[in-house]
């Protein structure tokens, strides 16, 4: 028997597959910003949303993973997407640096330091660290990815680049909800001092939750360089923090379909506006203030986890 | 056999003397209370047991071993399960998920094996559902796992706490006023739980205020005042101790 979710997950991989083919580059490239940000929005997710840990420099570690794919490109020819997990690993190794000695701070305390290290970040690329980050201007000349001998160059063939890589994530962050390492995390963000007490090692978990946002934000830094070719320091200044902040509070923290609902109103309303630009922040912030105080949890708050109950017990429960 | 030894315990606060030089033990398969006055440090030496607080000088010694320097998770996992005085569940998730944070310790999965569901994952998760649901039965609960936490009642919130605790597999559990805000027959309820834990072969260490709980279920009984250890011995004994008639029961201080 088919379930009615299975119908309602083809019906929407059919519209996200066909999707490209009746909109212009234009949208289609508006589409894979919006995919971009979903991703970062869901890796930010698992920091803000699931372990209730404020981070505002999330643009921080896409920033690694974007430098380590343009460096390591560019001077070693070393094939784009070959390099995924390359920046997943460095940008994961830069969080588990700066996380290990700011993980004990709470609330505020972290999320002012979060913002402090975006923007050493920033100035660092700026200043052209180790020669290597070519100063204010970027690095450019980072090729086009290439798939099965195929290259990837139009916003259509990015599209599906994303899209896949967004459903990988979508799957994987569904699994790690429901495991012993996803239930840990939302302990932390419940109550700090239960969750020691009954057994979880809160230090360790914080820094893993960092390390894999990092991980997947690096990741995705690999795909927007690849996609732009060129990138320079400001497209990871704190404002792209916020955004993806912003994607993750606004859409519902700690639920994926609220973090890709943020991001298709974050990224996709301002566009669809465009002639209302000059109002735009107007909007933004207005609609931030409403939902802080009519609906804190989000849009689409995540739902209680469903668990199969063992057949002795769940036969129990039928009864009652 | 001691499955706990307290010894010379200190703990201070800025100028207050919060636990001085308490020294107690624990026997294996007993059930013991510490009771005192509001004040008295009782909590604080639970935080001490379970390594909350850092001791300032003494020694605690559990399965003969120093847990004294240990982080509490690291004490939780080598036996010892607590409940807090005021009650302290993850209030927006489900009963089972609370009593799951339990089995946590006894399970290995790290972040890959929880990312692609690994089949020794899977196999450990079915096992640990079916822990937290057996010791949701054994607190009475099974028929409320799929309800958050926060919609349970005062007295189920609290039993809902020591299947948490329960599920961490302890050799001893440490309950923090647990007849707290319950009524008469949620407390007599409890007294059957106390005893069927013992029969588990669970020692229970046990803070409260209620003397007639204490007084049924406590094989021993140690009295705090003031921080220090004034008295210890079986409930007859600290009923007729003048000391603890003049410092606990004669001033009732309570709530």
């Amino acid at each position: 028997m088919i379930q009615p979710k299975t119908i309602a997950l083809i019906i929407t991989t059919g519209i996200l597959v066909s999707l490209p083919h009746f909109l212009n580059p234009y949208w289609v490239d508006v589409l894979n910003n919006i995919g971009i940000y979903a991703i970062l929005g869901l890796s930010l997710n698992i920091i803000v949303g699931h372990t209730g840990l404020f981070n505002l420099g999330h643009a921080s570690f896409y920033a690694v993973g974007a430098y380590t794919a343009a460096i390591l490109n560019t001077k070693y020819q070393i094939p784009i997407l070959w390099l995924i997990p390359v920046c997943g690993l460095s940008a994961g190794l830069f969080a588990m640096i700066i996380a290990r000695p700011i993980i004990h701070l709470r609330g505020d305390y972290l999320c002012i330091v979060t913002i402090g290290v975006n923007e050493i970040v920033r100035i660092a690329l700026i200043n052209n660290v180790f020669g290597l980050t070519g100063g204010s201007n970027g690095i450019f000349g980072i090729d086009r990815p290439n798939v099965f001998g195929m290259t990837i160059r139009t916003p259509m063939e990015f599209y599906y680049l994303i899209l896949v890589f967004g459903a990988v994530t979508i799957f994987l962050f569904r699994q790690l909800e429901y495991s012993r390492f996803g239930r840990a995390l939302n302990y932390l963000r419940e109550d700090e001092t239960a969750a020691e007490g009954s057994g979880i090692n809160t230090a360790h978990y914080k820094l893993a939750a960092f390390v894999v946002g990092a991980v997947w934000a690096g990741m995705v830094g690999n795909i927007y360089a690849a996609k732009m070719t060129i990138i320079s320091p400001e497209s990871f200044a704190f404002w792209e923090s916020v955004i993806i902040f912003a994607i993750v509070i606004l859409g519902g923290s700690g639920s994926i379909p609220g973090v890709i609902l943020g991001a298709v109103l974050i990224v996709g309303l301002p566009e669809l506006f465009r002639d209302l630009a000059s109002a735009r922040m107007f909007f933004f912030g207005a609609a931030m203030v409403a939902m802080m105080i009519f609906r804190t949890q989000g849009i689409l708050p995540p739902r209680p986890r469903q668990y199969a109950l063992p057949q002795n017990h769940a036969s129990e429960e039928g009864g009652k | 056999m001691t499955l706990l030894s307290v010894s010379r315990l200190t703990k201070s606060f800025g100028g207050l003397m919060a636990v001085n030089s308490v020294s107690f033990e624990v026997a294996s398969d007993s059930v013991v209370g510490l009771i005192g006055p509001n004040g008295a440090g009782k909590t604080t030496v639970f935080n001490l047991i379970t390594g909350i607080y850092r001791a300032d000088q003494g020694e605690i010694l559990f399965k003969d071993k120093s847990i004294v320097r240990l982080p509490t998770h690291r004490i939780i996992s080598q036996g010892i399960a607590r409940t807090f005085q005021t009650i302290r569940l993850f209030q927006n998730l489900s009963a089972l998920e609370n009593v799951l944070a339990g089995c946590h310790c006894q399970m290995k999965s790290g972040v890959i094996a929880s990312l692609f569901h690994t089949p020794r994952q899977r196999r450990e998760e079915k096992m640990a559902l079916e822990e937290a649901m057996e010791a949701l039965a054994f607190v009475g609960l099974d028929s409320s796992a799929m309800q958050l936490a926060k919609n349970l009642s005062y007295g189920k919130q609290r039993l809902l706490e020591i299947a948490r605790a329960l599920a961490t597999r302890p050799s001893l559990i440490v309950l923090d006023e647990p007849a707290g805000g319950m009524n008469e027959y949620e407390t007599w309820q409890l007294v059957a739980l106390i005893e069927k834990m013992k029969e588990r072969g669970i020692t229970v260490l046990l803070i409260e205020h209620d003397m007639s709980l204490v007084m049924k279920v406590c094989e021993n009984i140690v009295v705090l005042e003031y921080g220090s250890k004034i008295a210890e011995g079986t409930p007859d004994e600290i009923k007729t101790d003048p000391r603890v008639i003049e410092a606990y029961l004669g001033v009732e201080e309570d709530d």
